[in-house]
Formats: C-alpha cells, sequence, structure tokens
C-alpha cells in the first residue's frame, strides 16, 4: 500500500470529470422536481444520450454535434414521459421506472453496431494564463468545455429560480398546482417545458460518460449514474448549488476508492467500489430523519384542471 | 328592462347556463350586481355558486348566456382577463403557496408586478391604510388563517378591483377577525367597489349585505333585501321547505367519564400547534364545546383523543388510564373519534361504504372473526347507517368519494354515533356541509349525549357550538381555556376566549 501515489490536486481535479456527468442530470432533475414532477426515467434518458452523442460523434467526427443531438434525444425522450403523466394522467412513479426500461433497451438496440468503436473527444481547454496558477489552475482551469457548461447550468438555474418572474411561476407550479391553475397560470406548459429541460440535461449527461469521460460505447455505461442523480436531488432539498455540491461529494467518494485500490489498500475491492452508494444511503438517512427537507408541494401528483 | 338600470349595474348576468356531464350546475341565472354594494349569494352545497362565480373570474366557461360588465360584453377567456376587467376573487380554499414568502405569493396573482423591493413597499402601504398588517418577508406557511386570507385579499386590493368576489371568506376566523374583516370591505364599498359575497352564515350575511340572490339546483329562486328577513326565512329560501332546528331537552349531567390532565403533546406535521398543559372533564350526557381558530391544537387534541397521538398518563376514560392506549383499543372501551377530514382521515376515499364501516366499526361492532371479515354483518351495519342517518347514495358498495361532502359527513357521523360511544369526539361535524344535513347532523349529537353519551364537539362555528354545547371553551396556541357555561355567554367573550385573553377564573 502506498498512499503516497494519491496526488490531491489530480485527486481533485478528477473528481470534477467524475461528477460532471451525475451534476448534469442532476440540476436537470431538480428543476423537473421543482415544477412538481417527478421522473424516474433520468437514467433512461442519460443512457440514450450516451449512445445517440456516440452515434453522431462518431459519424459526424464532432463531439459538439454529439453533445447536441444527445440533448435533442434525452428531451425527445422526456416528452413521451410528459405526455403520458400530463396528458393521459398515468402514475408518475410507473412511468418514469417505464422510462428507464425503455431507454436501456432503446440504447442497446442502437449501440450494438457502435460497440468497440473509437471516437473523437473533447479537448481541454488549456485557458492561458489561469491554468498556469500553481494549484488552483490544474484543478479549476485545465479541464474540457462541458465542466464549465454544468457549472453554468447550476449558476443558471439558481439565479432564474431566485431571481425571475419564470422562476417565481416553475416553483409555485410546484408548490400547490391547483392554486397556480387558479391564479391563470399553465401548469402543464410549464411542466413541460421542465421536463423537456430535465430531459435535455440527462442527455448531456450521458454524453459526457461516451464522449468525455470513457470515451467508448458499452451497453448499460452510465452504470447507476441517473439513480445517483435522483438522489441527490433529494440530498440537496432541491437547491441548485447544493445539487453541486451532492454531485462533487459522490464523484469525490468515487474518485477517491478508485484510487484508493490502485494504491493496494487493504480493503477488498469490493467494498470500496460500493463505498460511493453506502455513503449516499447514509447521507440521505441521515437528512431523512432531521425532518424538513423543502420538497414541492405538488411533487408527484397528478394535475387534473377539473376543479 | 329600461336602460338606465343597465347602465346603473355593474355587472349583469343574462341567461348563463352551465352543464357538466350528469348534472346542469347553472341553469338561466340572471341578475346584476351594482357599483358599491355588497351582494349576497345564498344556496346550499351543490345549488351551483361555485361554478357560477367561476364562470364571472373566467376559470370555466358558460355554455349559454352572456356577462355585461361596465355596458361592455364581458367574457373572460381565463383569470388574467377578467383580472384585467377589474374582477378579482378572494377563494374559498386559500390559493396561496405555502413555501413561498408573502410578496412572492401576491406578485403570483399580479399581471404586471412591480419590481419587488417596490411591491413590498406597497403590501405596507396597502395594508397599513386597509388595517391589515401584513409582513412582506413572512413565509406563508407560518402564518395564521387570518393572515393567510389578508394576503389574498390585498393580493386583490393592489389591483383596484371593481368587483370582488368572496368565496366563504369568514370560516376560519375569529368574531374579532371577522370585524377587521367587515370594516375593510365597508370601506371598498364607501370607495365604489362592488362585492359578491358568498357565505353559509346568515347573521354576517343579515350584517353585511344589501341585497342577496338564492340559488337553488342551479336556478335563482328567489331575491331579497337580507336585512329585512330573518336568517331562519333565509334558511328557508335555499332549502325550499321548512328547516328542522335541531331540539334539545336539558339532562342533568351524569358521572365524569373522560378526564384528560396536563396533556402535554407535540405535533407531528411541521405547521402543526403542540398541545400545552391541556385539562378537560366531561360528564356522561354533556356536551363540551370548544371552539377556536383552526391551527391552534384541535387535530393535535382530536389526535390525542382518538389514540392516533399516545399521551400515557394524561387520559382517563371511566377511572381507566388509556393514554397508552391505540385508537381500536380505545374503541373497544368506548371512546370513538370523528376527525375533520372527509376524505383521507374519517373515511378511506377510495373504499366502498362498506368497506369503510369496517374500519372503525369493526372492534365494537363484532365484524371480524378470527381475523376473517364478516362481510354480511358489515353490510348490514353499513346499510341502517345509510338508513338511519339519510344518506343519499344508491347503495353501501359506492366509493366514499363518489358521495357529496354533506352526505359523507352523515355516514361517517353515523357510523360513529351507531356505535353506541361512551364518549364521542367530532372535529367539524358540519364543515362545508349544507344547511339540512348540518340540522341532521346537530340532531343526532343532540340526542346521543341525550341517552347518556358525553360528547367533545370541536368546531370553529360559534353558532352551532352555542346550539350544541352545555359548556364553552377555546383552544388559542394549544391552550385550551377554563370551560364556562353556554347559557349566557356573549359573542365578546367567545371572542376573548378564542384569543386566549380570558380570565381562567370563571
Amino acid at each position: 500500500m502506498n498512499l503516497d501515489q494519491i496526488n490531491p490536486i489530480l485527486l481533485i481535479a478528477s473528481l470534477m470529470v467524475a461528477a460532471t456527468p451525475i451534476l448534469l442530470a442532476a440540476i436537470g432533475e431538480a428543476v423537473v422536481e421543482k415544477a412538481g414532477v417527478l421522473n424516474l426515467g433520468v437514467e433512461g434518458m442519460m443512457i440514450t444520450g450516451a449512445v445517440v452523442g456516440f452515434a453522431i460523434g462518431v459519424n459526424s467526427g464532432s463531439p459538439v454535434l454529439g453533445f447536441v443531438a444527445a440533448a435533442i434525444a434525452g428531451a425527445a425522450l422526456s416528452m413521451l414521459f410528459g405526455f403520458l403523466v400530463l396528458y393521459l394522467l398515468s402514475n408518475q412513479v410507473a412511468t418514469g421506472l417505464g422510462l428507464t426500461l425503455f431507454g436501456l433497451g432503446l440504447s442497446s438496440l442502437i449501440g450494438k453496431p457502435y460497440e468497440g468503436m473509437k471516437v473523437p473527444t473533447l479537448a481541454k481547454w488549456d485557458i492561458p494564463l489561469l491554468s498556469d496558477i500553481p494549484v488552483l489552475g490544474p484543478i479549476l482551469f485545465n479541464h474540457d468545455p462541458m465542466v464549465y457548461v454544468s457549472l453554468g447550468l447550476v449558476a443558471v438555474v439558481w439565479y432564474v429560480q431566485k431571481s425571475t418572474r419564470a422562476g417565481l411561476i416553475l416553483r409555485a407550479v410546484g408548490e400547490n398546482h391547483d392554486a397556480a391553475h387558479a391564479l391563470g397560470y399553465k401548469v402543464i406548459r410549464v411542466r413541460l417545458m421542465a421536463i423537456a429541460f430535465g430531459g435535455a440535461c440527462a442527455g448531456l449527461g450521458g454524453a459526457y460518460v461516451s464522449l468525455v469521460r470513457v470515451p467508448q460505447w458499452v451497453e448499460g455505461m452510465t452504470a447507476g449514474a441517473g439513480w445517483i442523480a435522483l438522489a441527490i436531488v433529494v440530498f440537496a432539498s432541491w437547491r441548485p448549488w447544493r445539487v453541486l455540491l451532492g454531485a462533487y461529494l459522490f464523484g469525490g467518494i468515487t474518485v477517491l476508492q478508485l484510487n484508493l485500490q490502485a494504491a493496494g489498500v487493504a480493503i477488498p475491492v469490493e467494498y470500496l467500489s460500493m463505498s460511493p452508494y453506502i455513503i449516499t444511503i447514509l447521507v440521505l438517512v441521515v437528512i431523512s430523519t432531521r425532518g424538513k427537507h423543502g420538497a414541492p408541494g405538488s411533487l408527484g401528483r397528478i394535475f387534473h384542471a377539473s376543479h | 328592462m329600461t336602460e338606465t338600470a343597465t347602465v346603473d349595474a355593474l355587472l349583469t348576468l343574462d341567461g348563463l347556463r352551465k352543464a357538466y356531464p350528469g348534472v346542469v350546475a347553472n341553469d338561466n341565472v340572471s341578475f346584476e350586481i351594482k357599483p358599491g354594494e355588497v351582494h349576497a349569494l345564498l344556496g346550499e352545497n351543490g345549488a351551483g355558486k361555485s361554478t357560477l362565480v367561476k364562470m364571472i373570474y373566467g376559470l370555466v366557461k358558460p355554455d349559454q348566456g352572456s356577462m355585461v360588465l361596465n355596458g361592455e360584453p364581458f367574457a373572460p377567456a381565463n383569470p388574467a382577463a377578467a383580472r384585467a376587467s377589474g374582477v378579482a376573487m378572494v377563494f374559498q380554499h386559500f390559493s396561496l403557496f405555502d413555501a413561498l414568502n408573502v410578496a412572492e405569493n401576491i406578485s403570483l396573482g399580479m399581471d404586471n408586478p412591480p419590481h419587488p423591493r417596490e411591491l413590498a413597499a406597497r403590501i405596507r402601504e396597502v395594508s397599513q391604510a386597509y388595517g391589515l398588517p401584513l409582513d412582506p418577508d413572512r413565509v406563508v406557511g407560518d402564518l395564521s388563517a387570518g393572515e393567510r386570507q389578508r394576503v389574498e385579499i390585498i393580493r386583490c386590493l393592489l389591483q383596484d378591483p371593481k368587483l370582488l368576489i368572496m368565496d366563504e371568506p369568514t370560516s376560519v376566523l375569529t368574531p374579532q377577525e371577522v370585524e377587521i374583516l367587515f370594516h375593510t370591505l365597508r370601506k371598498l364599498t364607501a370607495e365604489g367597489t362592488a362585492i359578491l359575497y358568498i357565505s353559509h352564515k346568515l347573521e354576517e350575511i343579515r350584517a353585511l349585505c344589501e341585497h342577496a340572490t338564492i340559488l337553488r339546483h342551479g336556478q335563482v329562486v328567489d331575491t331579497c333585501d337580507p336585512r329585512e328577513e330573518s336568517a331562519r326565512d333565509l334558511a328557508e329560501m335555499m332549502v325550499g321547505s321548512t328547516l328542522h332546528v335541531p331540539s334539545r331537552e336539558t339532562v342533568e349531567p351524569g358521572e365524569v367519564v373522560l378526564v384528560v390532565d396536563k396533556l402535554d403533546l407535540k405535533s407531528a406535521t411541521e405547521f402543526g400547534t403542540d398541545l400545552k398543559q391541556v385539562h378537560l372533564e366531561v360528564r356522561a350526557g354533556e356536551v363540551l364545546g370548544i371552539g377556536g381558530v383552526a391551527g391552534n391544537g384541535q387535530d393535535e387534541l382530536l389526535g390525542a383523543l382518538s389514540g392516533e397521538a399516545l399521551a400515557p398518563g394524561a387520559i382517563t376514560l371511566k377511572g381507566e388510564d388509556v393514554g397508552h392506549l391505540g385508537p381500536n383499543a380505545r374503541r373497544e372501551r368506548g371512546l370513538l373519534t370523528a376527525p375533520e377530514e372527509r376524505l383521507g382521515h374519517s373515511a378511506a376515499p377510495d373504499m366502498s361504504l362498506t368497506e369503510n364501516a369496517l374500519l372503525t366499526g369493526a372492534v365494537r361492532e363484532n365484524l371480524t372473526q378470527r381475523g376473517f371479515l364478516k362481510w354480511h354483518a358489515t353490510e348490514d351495519f353499513a346499510r341502517k347507517i345509510i338508513k338511519d342517518f339519510d344518506v343519499r347514495t344508491p347503495g353501501p358498495d359506492n366509493a366514499a368519494r363518489s358521495l357529496s361532502g354533506g352526505n359523507l359527513q352523515k355516514f361517517v357521523i353515523g357510523r360513529e354515533v351507531l356505535q353506541r360511544p361512551d364518549v364521542l369526539v367530532v372535529n367539524q361535524p358540519t364543515w362545508g356541509v349544507d344547511a339540512s344535513a348540518a340540522a341532521d347532523i346537530r340532531q343526532a349529537l343532540l340526542d346521543l349525549a341525550h341517552h347518556g353519551a358525553a360528547l367533545i364537539v370541536i368546531s370553529q362555528d360559534l353558532d352551532e357550538l352555542m346550539e350544541v354545547a352545555d359548556r364553552f371553551t377555546a383552544l388559542n396556541e394549544g391552550h385550551l381555556a377554563a370551560p364556562v357555561p353556554t347559557r349566557g355567554l356573549t359573542v365578546e367573550d367567545i371572542g376573548l376566549m378564542m384569543g386566549g385573553m380570558a380570565e381562567d377564573a370563571v
């Protein structure tokens, strides 16, 4: 065992990369849930985004086009969910689970021809001057653009929810959809837009796995990241900056346990591999026992404008 | 009609009709509202009042008929259009967002809200001008019912409405708060605003309104000046027949059957009220009325008595400590309860009436045998409730949800009364129930007391408590005032008790 092998600067830099797919999916899902809809199909939208992004990336040679296509694919899949739950009033939990199963199947169908292929990946931005700062430079200013996009999204979501009328309406619809309807707000339209945003974010998160992190197509490669994203939304009490904290915490533990494995720590690999999930569960339990978690009042409830 | 009559009117409704599948909610409704008048809309539950005001507020489109506002045709496509035309509405079930603050809530009800800082200043200004103080930064979930209503009213006032629609505005207020509200409304009408006022409380309508339109089965059946009619006449116009007034025979109260002593209870819900040192005694044959504004510990007190919340050592039933026992054990010993929330608390909405009868009746009516259900006996029990309490339903197989509020309430109360309780605790027994059903329910409660049961009636309807209770007390922030005899009590005394300012040594 040799803990000196672990370089803290590289560890922090790589945790940002490890956390980005979850962060993207979680910030999208936070918006969806803030609008009062529980979409458990994050995993399905992520894996669909992963395969579509990879396929378009391979065929066009442009990772940027791959990301755009992944966002569109995720949003399209989420619209299927939106149609089912908002217009046909289907149960959100069951429909979301179905969406995940559907996405997993669809992705392996699309992805079959692409197994083992290589894809052009996003280049790192070596931001001049800033990346030369000792310690902070390699940690913060030497990443691919999607890392900064994900951070920017968190800031935008925070600002929109806190300071704009659109954000206020979004929160109102999620807090009490009957009251929002009585005041004349278009509950279904607001929710559809939120769901589409969530789908696009999940698609981006999936594409980040297949185009940057791995970069390859492997069936089922998101490996539960969508579920972790859902857990992080609860962990974060539906607040954007806490979503960031949760995602980086999870990413950090993931990267740390990989480093510990490499350093040959005398803990069985299986335990190290499960540690991020166990810690997520523990954190959720601790948060739940505190009682007040600020869930949107109408979360998961079916809205019908009949009364 | 003549030209002048239409010009005078602020809003004229002409032949409005709205039908839903299987029911005509409004048919050929015509009347007019003049500027500066308080116009009452009266009718039993299901008479079509809500549908009518929803049409005026643009939430529902009429099938037939037309409206004229200020001499111009008025057909709002949505609430925003109605608000733009000067129609504002305060809802019966407050349309507020608990997690948002006062200013955000008000901003959501406006079409072109000013900048938050400016809005906060205007809220302070208007709330002071109309005597309804309100802090724009407070989170609405922490406000009392009266303060929540202020939020709604100020939301309306900020848009200078010409017509203000108020649906049951006083059902959650103390008498003092009602006074403040009436003061505000009179100030508004003096400025020329018309008010369309919906209430079940006939005395209030007589005190406030100059004109009343009475709806029955969706049609206008009568109009009158409520100041010149008695409350009883108004009620009979609504019901369309003579009203049965519950009668009571005074009996000497018997032994003390239920004692609650030094009950401290922490509320299980986030916005609930903790009970503090509650003490009460009830005797056989006596009705104890507990008033108070909603959210002052009523639900918690009912929960502590029913056994949903345990209170070891604090509750004694017929000499036996039952504080540590759960609901079924207490039922077995004769302590029954009927909570306020009909759908979801006292009845399971999607289960049939038979199943609902079983849920509380299993123990006392012997409806189970070695873990198996006795369906025939249960169905007979459900039928008996339906028959004895005149529950209007096709049969016991219907889901609880399919019954109207009044009918389900009769079923829920009947279910407990027929189990011959020694002590029955009810919370809001006639909330949202129309006049004739309410009279039936009160009569059943009085009959039960006459046959020797002890009753605790928790209610926010003071007229109801005056009618049924022998002794009166009130909950205020989890404290229970010392009970006083109902006879000779004035509205001022009651108001002070509800405000927590009564002298305990009465």
